[in-house]
């Protein structure tokens, strides 16, 4: 489904990444962590081809969609024209799909996007981003300021768009007990390196990963 | 009829005029976040061109769509000119428009000359009760009740009207779904043109125009873009209105030479209160 391999991208002078290899099987749900600058933003920027990679190549097959860090909506549109707009590229443009994923967000359809919690705010970033019908989906930072009840609610309604639409999930997350628990696979970034890949299990066993990370990540979690 | 009707009534038609010229002025604004200083050219251009096209014979009615057209592409190429270069930082795009504005003289003298040009309009006038209204007066502000009802159709019910919502409301995310932002930039620009373009054609019976008129559009549309906050095309025909009863009554009991005046200190007045919160300009991009 995707396949990155030795991306170097670099912003002025500084290497943003490092010779990074990576990849995503069809229907596969896999965790990028690490901490803050590490990479893992710039490799899905790299992906949907907001930035261009110094060196490396990258294959998608299929069709990719990216929920940026920030959600990213149009605050002064209504929730159903910004699911709407996520299909600008595809000719099915009927969000009642989404809205079967979402049910939650039926009841706000008419409201600014801006106007909405937190949780439903990325309910509808990934609603948008499901709209463009995509193979892979690739989720910026989805816990960031959601309470936890709302980060299981959501890693719930992942699990499900993957189960039953086959739908491969590239999740980056600072949160990395949730990431792992939530995904089969897993690459720890540190500094633009790839430092550890493996399966979710082994990696949450290692502690390496339980040193640098649950520490941080464990008050987001309970 | 007593003189604060006909007032009334002259100013209700001019504000239309600026009305639509400041509805193109935010529309572009919001899509681009450019202040577009040539928009007062699409209006005389249009003036011009419908002008001419009389002259030649060409019939009322299909002379005024063709100046309209044409300032719809004055719009797209001011567009091409300002905002087609990736990167284009909006105050460098401001500066360009105003290099296109001054650009227009030169191209409009080189075709029309230096001297103020008009057209008669729809002649005569009717009763409503008390009221003797000129059929000229009546048709500018139908035409822009229509105009002003289609742009709120297309930017709430039309696919094309949301996308270029999505860019006044979030550039980055438009592109992240698809939508090309400079694209949709110039469909702005264009609009502007046409939008200009129509003041221009229902204006000139009114007032001739010559090629320095676009100051006077500018500031006039300006003033009133800014009295609707810069923010929706609809807000812009109560500030159109209201700036054009408000320079209607004070050329009648003042002065005539005072009304632009009055236009600049309303603008400015606006702008200094808003500015004194935050900037203005950015924050009626919000």
């Amino acid at each position: 489904m995707i396949a990155v391999a030795d991306l170097t991208v670099c912003y002025g002078a500084a290497v943003a990444l490092d010779r990074v290899s990576l990849q995503v099987a069809r229907g596969e749900m896999v965790a990028l962590v690490g901490a803050n600058g590490a990479g893992k933003t710039t490799l899905l920027n790299a992906l949907s081809g907001v930035v261009r990679p110094a060196s490396g190549s990258i294959r998608i097959n299929g069709r990719l969609a990216h929920v940026p860090e920030g959600r990213q909506l149009f605050p002064d549109l209504s929730v159903d024209d910004n699911l709407r707009l996520g299909a600008f590229r595809v000719r099915e443009r009927d969000p009642g799909w989404v809205y079967e994923v979402f049910p939650g967000l039926v009841r706000v359809k008419k409201q600014h996007a801006g106007s909405l919690s937190g949780g439903q705010q990325q309910m509808v970033a990934i609603g948008r981003a499901l709209m463009s019908r995509p193979d892979v989906i690739a989720i910026d930072e989805m816990s960031l300021g959601l309470a936890p009840l709302v980060v299981r609610e959501l890693g719930r309604q992942l699990r499900a768009l993957n189960a039953e639409r086959g739908l491969a999930v590239l999740l980056v997350e600072q949160n990395a007990r949730l990431a792992l628990k939530l995904c089969t696979t897993a690459y720890v970034f540190e500094t633009g390196r790839v430092v550890a890949h493996g399966s979710c299990e082994e990696l949450a066993r290692s502690a390496l990963i339980a040193g640098a990370y649950f520490g941080a990540a464990s008050e987001d979690v309970s | 009829m007593s003189d604060f009707v006909s007032y009334l009534i002259h100013g209700l038609a001019v504000g239309c005029g600026f009305a639509l010229i400041a509805s193109g002025l935010i529309i572009i604004h919001r899509v681009t976040r450019v202040v577009n200083l040539a928009q007062g050219m699409f209006a005389v251009v249009a003036g011009f061109a419908a002008s001419s096209l009389l002259g030649l014979g060409l019939p009322h009615g299909p002379a005024e769509l063709v100046a309209v057209l044409l300032a719809a592409g004055s719009g797209l190429l001011t567009g091409v000119v300002a905002i087609a270069k990736s990167g284009t930082t909006p105050q460098a795009s401001l500066i360009a428009t105003l290099g296109v504005g001054i650009f227009g003289y030169a191209v409009e003298i080189l075709i029309w000359g230096d001297q103020p040009r008009s057209f008669s309009g729809l002649a005569g006038s009717f009763d409503v009760g008390e009221l003797t209204l000129h059929k000229q007066y009546a048709l500018i502000m139908l035409v822009t009740l229509a105009v002003f009802a289609a742009l709120e159709l297309f930017f709430e019910r039309t696919y094309s009207g949301k996308a270029l919502s999505a860019c006044a409301s979030n550039p980055h995310a438009a592109s992240l779904v698809g939508i090309s932002v400079t694209r949709m930039g110039l469909w702005a620009f264009a609009m502007g043109g046409g939008l200009g373009g129509i003041a221009g054609v229902l204006l000139t019976p009114l007032r001739p125009v010559s090629y320095d008129s676009d100051v006077l559009f500018f500031v006039n549309g300006f003033s009133a873009a800014i009295l609707a906050g810069l923010k929706r095309p609809a807000f812009a025909l109560a500030g159109g209105l209201t700036l054009g009863v408000a320079e209607a009554m004070v050329a009648g009991y003042a002065k005539a030479s005072y009304q632009s005046s009055l236009a600049l200190l309303l603008a400015l007045a606006i702008l200094i209160a808003q500015a004194a919160r935050r900037p203005a300009l950015h924050a009626a991009g919000d």
